[in-house]
């Protein structure tokens, strides 16, 4: 419709208006926690919210979480073959147990199976955000969406040397005014929840009850 | 005119509801001062936030036909509408285009203030909420009576009752956790099965061309990211200038709202599904909504409304609002903010009796993360109601004006600038007070909260002074 495009358009023009004043952002420059602070301060933040936490390393992790889906008896785990950690998976995941699914077509083909088959979904993350227990996450075509969304479990893998302080400082340190967006940016800062009945708080009401976080040193 | 006085006086009757408003309210007021201690950290971010919706404001149509011209180069799809009216039927176009049967909502303010869900329906569309609260109180048909939590007004009693009447095969329970699972196997198939998803945007990023969205429960996310057909309405004053003014932005409206860090998810779109991306929406559209909202941008002070960031902390804050609930306003921005927003959106015929639902007491000013001067508007809303003028920024100005309160006033104003008539005002009125009624008139309404009539005084302070020896001025 351009004609209300343009009388919109024409009236805010004709309106007056002042120069635009300054923005003093100190107050997000000032914010600091000491790297060796900052991975505790996240997984306080996020188990405060319920997110689970494990420690591996970057060789392992792979094995570490077959072995943790087996004990926790979640039998499947949704992953993107073409990522750098589903490439991974892919080669070291051991026989039997926990079963890898791979996200390897539209969703629109396998919806039935994804949002009833599969008890789990892998992502990698940009890093971590201190202040707020956040992870980052970039999908991709790779890394679709829908696995840190329809699986009931997210498990999520967090490198300890890419936390930041702030998503304001995360966001400048990344360059993300500078660069393509994806599709869809994310911050995780645990499992879907709500306080919709009562306030009484209650996990897993749309998106994963369970969001588990493997750091991998 | 409006009803809400008498909406008002039954809600102050019904004890449930009241104790429902004034336990939700208190926990979100201590949840949220408990996010703000650090009171110099709370006077930073709130300058920062406000200048960051100043300086939007003060660009605003350039930076709208910036977001525009990103978010084309994107793929998104823009549209604008001036009325509620044209942006029903721009979404309508969309979903008959496609022949979309279902629609998933996520929670979406401008989307109750279009009406859109009856709109939809009279179409034969059917369009559903998701967000637990909203799913609540469609499923017994009212309206939201929260701009963050929409269902705020039941207790679990009562959406247990409603789950097992209306929800298949649902047995009776007040276990929250059961509930909440009724409410996600439900809702599961129908975001697997629908053709289109509808969200709000909490800040659209002009540089960029991204639209933001914050949530806890995932529905927001489920709705613009599995159906094949994304919708995002949006109020003009979203925009906001580069993607670095989010963050303090975000700060401030999750702790403002409900006492969170952050929500659960912050899901910022910049595009439909790419080439090679297995989901996503193959098409996304951004619908641009005025209704109103260049009309108060036409006017400096009407303008400071407009950098609202919806968090609620000025209807938490209340105490008209914890007191009535939300659903007498009979508006979809109730509290605070509605007392200044609706009569500025639907006139001053309809709502412009909401400016007057306020002590001015400033508690809703002392919590805005954005600085509204809430206090000042009503005020300037209420003159505006009484004052007709041609080129007044409000629909149907001096819609309110009473010929008999003009008349009182203008004999007070008479009478307080004449010493003659004052004084003999005054002596009349010390004389004769005995033989006025005990109450008459508006004063009649005033003395039923209990209230006793005061008195005037026989001798006026100029006579009592004279009476000491000291001279008149």
């Amino acid at each position: 419709m351009p004609d209300a495009r343009d009388s919109i358009l024409s009236r805010l023009r004709a309106a007056p208006r002042g120069p635009a004043p300054g923005s003093d952002f100190s107050v997000m420059e000032d914010r600091f926690f000491p790297p060796e602070e900052r991975l505790a301060r996240l997984r306080k933040m996020m188990e405060a919210v319920s997110a689970e936490f494990f420690e591996t390393t970057k060789a392992d992790w792979p094995r570490f979480l077959h072995g943790l889906l087996v004990q926790q008896g979640i039998g499947s785990i949704l992953y993107g073959p073409g990522s750098e950690a589903g490439q991974r998976l892919a080669e070291e995941w051991p026989e039997g147990g926990a079963r890898a699914v791979a996200y390897d077509r539209p969703m629109d083909s396998f919806k039935e199976e994804m949002f009833n088959g599969v008890e789990a979904g892998l992502t990698s993350t940009l890093g971590g955000i201190a202040e707020t227990g956040s992870l980052i996450l970039w999908p991709s075509a790779d890394e679709p969406r829908a696995l840190s969304l329809v699986p009931p479990v997210h498990v999520a893998l967090l490198d300890p040397d890419k936390l930041h302080n702030t998503f304001w400082q995360a966001m400048r340190a990344l360059g993300w005014s500078q660069t393509q967006m994806p599709a869809n940016a994310l911050l995780v800062s645990g499992p879907s929840k709500t306080t919709d009945i009562e306030q009484t708080l209650a996990y897993g009401v749309h998106g994963p009850k369970r969001l588990i976080v493997l750091i991998t040193r | 005119m409006g009803n809400f006085g008498p909406a008002a006086r039954e809600a102050l009757k019904d004890g449930q509801l009241r104790s429902n408003f004034r336990r939700a309210m208190d926990g979100l007021m201590s949840k949220r001062a408990a996010l703000f201690a650090d009171q110099d950290e709370w006077t930073r971010l709130r300058a920062l936030g406000e200048s960051i919706k100043a300086r939007a404001l003060a660009q605003l149509p350039e930076l709208l036909e910036k977001l525009e011209a990103n978010c084309r180069k994107n793929g998104i799809q823009v549209h604008w509408a001036e009325t509620t009216a044209q942006a029903n039927d721009i979404i309508l176009g969309l979903l008959q285009k496609r022949g979309a049967k279902t629609l998933v909502k996520g929670k979406s303010m401008v989307s109750e203030e279009m009406h859109l869900n009856a709109f939809l329906e009279g179409h034969g569309i059917e369009a559903l909420e998701t967000d637990l609260g909203e799913y609540v109180i469609q499923l017994d048909h009212e309206a939201p009576s929260h701009i963050i939590m929409p269902a705020i007004h039941k207790n679990k009693q009562q959406i247990a009752r409603l789950f097992s009447e209306k929800i298949k095969e649902a047995q009776y329970t007040e276990d929250v956790d059961a509930l909440t699972g009724m409410a996600r196997q439900v809702l599961r198939r129908k975001f697997r099965e629908a053709d289109a998803g509808l969200s709000g945007v909490n800040f659209a990023v002009a540089e960029t061309g991204t639209l933001c969205l914050v949530e806890n429960e995932g529905n927001g996310r489920l709705c613009t990211t599995v159906p094949p057909l994304h919708i995002a309405v949006m109020g003009l004053e979203k925009v906001v200038e580069r993607l670095e003014d989010v963050p303090p932005l975000i700060s401030l409206l999750t702790r403002s709202a409900t006492g969170q860090p952050i929500t659960t998810y912050v899901n910022m779109i910049t595009s439909p599904r790419r080439p090679g991306e297995k989901d996503g929406p193959e098409e996304v559209h951004l619908v641009i909504l005025d209704n109103g909202r260049s009309r108060s941008y036409s006017d400096e002070q009407l303008r400071r409304t407009l950098q609202c960031i919806r968090c609620g902390a000025c209807m938490n804050h209340c105490p008209v609002y914890t007191r009535v609930g939300g659903h007498a306003y009979n508006a979809p921005y109730p509290g605070p903010i509605g007392k200044i927003l609706m009569p500025q959106i639907e006139g001053m015929e309809a709502k412009g009796e909401l400016a007057h639902a306020s002590s001015l007491c400033n508690a809703c000013v002392e919590v805005c993360p954005v600085k509204i001067p809430i206090a000042e508007l009503l005020v300037r809303l209420r003159t505006e109601g009484a004052h007709a003028r041609a080129d007044a920024p409000v629909l149907q100005p001096g819609a309110e004006r009473s010929t008999a309160e003009a008349l009182a006033w203008k004999m007070w104003s008479r009478m307080a600038t004449s010493p003659t008539a004052w004084k003999m005002a005054g002596t009349m009125a010390g004389t004769f007070d005995p033989l006025m009624p005990e109450a008459f008139g508006p004063l009649a309404d005033w003395k039923k909260g209990g209230r006793t009539r005061p008195r005037f005084a026989k001798k006026s302070l100029h006579r009592l002074l004279r009476d000491k020896g000291v001279p008149d001025a």
